[in-house]
């Protein structure tokens, strides 16, 4: 479902001197469906970098990056959207939303861009803002005002409202105490069972060691940092 | 798939706009130079540059409210700027729709709200009173107007409903293509983020396509899907909206990105 090879990416700064800044070459990776692959590799070592790429965030200098048959490196803007619309979830570390809009219509939002009925797009969004322990009374409510660790949540529960054939998976796992961080390694493997291919980044190795099929380290893509 | 239904897809996979090297000049001076692009039905492209970028220059050459000295637009397939102005006027009348930075420039504001909203069906030929204002009414629910402001005059509005006056009043004839210039610019943060929402609840519920113009990066990144750039009226950079703002390749977009106060 995701096929990486010789990937390479560089930054260029135009306004600190032109500095052109290297910070990935020939990375490949091949992920299948059903299938989940851990990224390793120090902070700053790229792994966050790889992830954007793979969601058509961060431009590709060379090589190729096909996600279900799209070409991300090469396809137009509207191809990106309607593989990010069906396709391909991502689940940040940080939530991004319209502020004043209430949790569950957050969480919805993936299923009503779909074309999904609204009733059925909140009943999805309030069965997993229940699974992961979501107060009823804050469904209602924004969660810009909500602690890190349910805004976390609520970013998790949006990522798995639609059964996305492929996701990206941001530290899921990061700020949640046991029991959520139970349901959230439940939820990926379930993911897993329906065919779902998985690229993660997990700090937490318990979690990685339950779900991840195989761990690739950045660093062998990394100019400079590769032995 | 049904007859229909591969039609309406057929529909979908054709620009609903397109755009090649318009360009207009004040005397010397480039108001917008050589732009081109290709707006798809449902798309919203956000337009962003500082003032002087030729932004709204672009912007009212697309709407028809200037003529450019050179390029081609086309909508559904038709040649806009070879249009009769008859056909260009009643065009901009049903299946475009125009929200200006000022609600005072788009309102009517010696009619009352009912009449602003219902004023738009009657021109494009409803002459039913009750169902006229019957429509009037759910428009100004869909906005968040409540029915007993009906007939009030928006002067006796606080900006944000006016502001949602003018897009009820914009939205009523069930246009397909929506010019916004600048249209949380003069709102309150509070009231910036409601109008947000319920545009885009609106975009997604009737599949509108938009092309909005502002200075704000958190309002593109909310509502748009594609970016254009635009600096001393060129366009810069285009592409996806968060990778123009989170993997900006022209200096000048690295500039504007980085510039902004991080809150």
């Amino acid at each position: 479902m995701i096929e990486i090879s010789n990937l390479s990416k560089t930054f260029t700064l135009h306004n600190q001197g032109g500095v052109v800044i290297p910070v990935m070459a020939g990375a490949s990776l091949r992920i299948a469906a059903g299938e989940c692959v851990g990224l390793t590799g120090q902070s700053g070592a790229g792994k966050s970098t790889l992830m954007r790429m793979v969601y058509g965030n961060y431009l590709t200098a060379g090589g190729s990056l096909v996600v279900a048959g799209v070409d991300v490196a090469r396809a137009s803007p509207r191809e990106i959207i309607a593989l990010r619309r069906s396709t391909l979830g991502y689940v940040s570390q940080f939530l991004r939303v319209v502020p004043r809009v209430a949790t569950v219509d957050v969480v919805a939002e993936p299923l009503l861009q779909l074309g999904r009925p609204l009733g059925q797009a909140r009943a999805r969004a309030e069965e997993l803002l229940s699974r992961l322990n979501i107060p009823q009374r804050l469904w209602s409510l924004s969660p810009t005002t909500f602690s890190g660790g349910e805004q976390q949540r609520v970013n998790i529960a949006r990522g798995f409202a639609h059964g996305f054939p492929v996701l990206l998976l941001d530290e899921p796992t990061a700020s949640l105490d046991a029991v959520n961080r139970e349901v959230v390694l439940s939820l990926i493997e379930e993911a897993k069972a329906r065919g779902a291919a998985i690229l993660g980044i997990f700090h937490d190795e318990g979690a990685r060691a339950r779900v991840c099929d195989r761990l690739v380290d950045v660093t062998g893509f990394t100019p400079g940092l590769a032995a | 798939m049904g007859l229909v239904d591969v039609e309406m897809q057929a529909a979908l996979d054709q620009p609903l706009l397109s755009v090649t090297g318009l360009t207009k000049r004040y005397g010397a001076r480039i108001g917008c130079g050589d732009v081109s692009f290709e707006l798809f039905p449902g798309e919203v492209m956000g337009i962003v540059g500082e003032s002087g970028s030729g932004k709204s220059t672009l912007l009212s050459c697309l709407a028809g409210h200037l003529v450019p000295d050179q390029g081609q637009v086309t909508y559904a397939g038709r040649d806009v700027l070879a249009m009769a102005e008859t056909e260009r006027r009643r065009l901009s009348r049903t299946e475009w729709a125009y929200v200006h930075q000022n609600p005072r420039d788009g309102l009517r504001m010696g009619v009352s709200a009912g009449g602003n909203v219902g004023e738009r069906l009657m021109a494009v030929g409803a002459r039913h009173y009750g169902s006229i204002r019957e429509t009037a009414t759910d428009w100004l629910g869909r906005v968040e107007i409540a029915a007993d402001r009906i007939d009030d005059r928006p002067s006796a509005f606080s900006g944000g409903m006016q502001q949602r006056l003018q897009i009820a009043r914009n939205l009523v004839t069930g246009p397909r293509l929506v010019f916004m210039d600048e249209p949380t610019g003069g709102l309150d943060v509070s009231v910036q983020a409601r109008l947000l929402d319920l545009l885009r609840g609106l975009v997604r519920d009737m599949g509108l396509s938009v092309i909005i113009v502002t200075h704000d990066l958190a309002v593109v990144r909310l509502l748009a899907d594609r970016l254009m750039v635009m600096k001393g009226g060129r366009v810069v950079e285009q592409g996806l909206t968060d990778q123009v703002l989170d993997d900006p390749q022209d200096a000048y977009t690295q500039l504007l990105v980085s510039s902004v106060l991080q809150v």
